[in-house]
């Protein structure tokens, strides 16, 4: 009897004793982001130099986006980093179940503006405008440029799309198997950082790309 | 152990998240709309400093930044001043060629 009072003590003790550093976690996630800072920086450098060179045809090229598709994407964004920050909210006062949902609901969100995405392209493809196409070759070279920009850049921001929701799933799976915890949930933060990055850098494509009348 | 009850302490309301989510979506109709007048050559810089703006209310409260200890604000303050001198840097390059 006293021993299995021992050991549970002890196991106890142990539980007490994991070393933990929430804290270090953000600052490796932070790391982490600023090298995604230089992937999308360098592109984002890129876009600078052409838009400089070919400033008209950018700005020609550009006429042929829907603003409409681009704005809703932009506030559907806004509302899942909303979501998200709100989700991490309810998991700190202990309520799991609404931390659940809106971790739900951010996922649909991003699952949305793929939605739209898929159909914003498919319409640019129909015309033809995709990279490489007869239709954008016979083009000038700066309105070429732009549209392979546009395709670089919103593209590798989708797959972070994609890959953020990815996260989110594993997250949602955490929750339930009490693996995040309203004392221990530095995994939900970290995965709200790595979504709020990918808003940030779309808030900064959608005036470049889709503001340029 | 300290700095884990201050961030407690620190726990933003859902209030706030609310609030700037609004300010977020205001400022993306006002650049919608300002897109339409024909500013010229500020509506690059108008759109560049909305979007900076924007930023700034995600990377503070959404990402609680705000509320983080000091280190993480200088070493996000280096991180953008280094991208934001080698974009002036190269602006120069290809502007003066």
């Amino acid at each position: 009897m006293s021993d299995t009072v021992i050991k549970n003590h002890t196991e106890n003790l142990h539980e007490e004793h994991v070393h933990r550093d929430d804290t270090g976690a953000k600052m490796g996630m932070w790391l982490f982001l600023f090298t995604e800072l230089l992937l999308f920086g360098g592109l984002f450098l890129l876009y600078m130099a052409y838009r400089l060179q070919y400033y008209h045809e950018f700005h020609i090229a550009a006429r042929e986006l829907n603003v409409g598709i681009g704005t809703f994407n932009t506030i559907i964004l806004l509302t899942s980093s909303m979501t998200m920050a709100l989700s991490i909210a309810a998991m700190q006062r202990s309520r799991k179940g609404l931390s659940l949902f809106l971790l739900a609901s951010t996922k649909i969100l991003a699952l949305g503006f793929l939605v739209n995405k898929y159909f914003e392209w498919s319409a640019k493809f129909e015309h033809g405008f995709f990279p490489g196409s007869d239709v954008l070759i016979d083009k000038p070279r700066g309105e070429y440029l732009f549209y392979g920009m546009y395709y670089a850049m919103t593209g590798l921001h989708a797959l972070h799309v994609i890959a953020g929701m990815t996260i989110l799933v594993f997250m949602f799976v955490f929750i339930t198997r009490n693996s995040i915890t309203p004392t221990n949930y530095v995994k939900l933060e970290n995965s709200g950082l790595y979504w709020h990055l990918v808003d940030l850098i779309w808030i900064f494509l959608f005036p470049l790309f889709y503001l340029m009348r | 152990m300290a700095n884990e009850h201050s961030e407690k302490n620190h726990s933003v309301g859902y209030g706030t998240y609310v609030l700037i989510w609004l300010v977020l979506v205001g400022l993306t109709v006002t650049t919608v709309s300002i897109s339409g007048i024909n500013l010229g050559n500020i509506a690059l810089a108008v759109a560049l400093l909305i979007a900076a703006v924007k930023s700034a209310f995600v990377i503070n409260i959404f990402m609680h930044i705000k509320f983080e200890e000091k280190i993480f604000k200088v070493f996000i303050a280096i991180a953008l001043m280094t991208l934001l001198s080698v974009f002036v840097l190269t602006a120069f390059d290809v502007f003066f060629r």
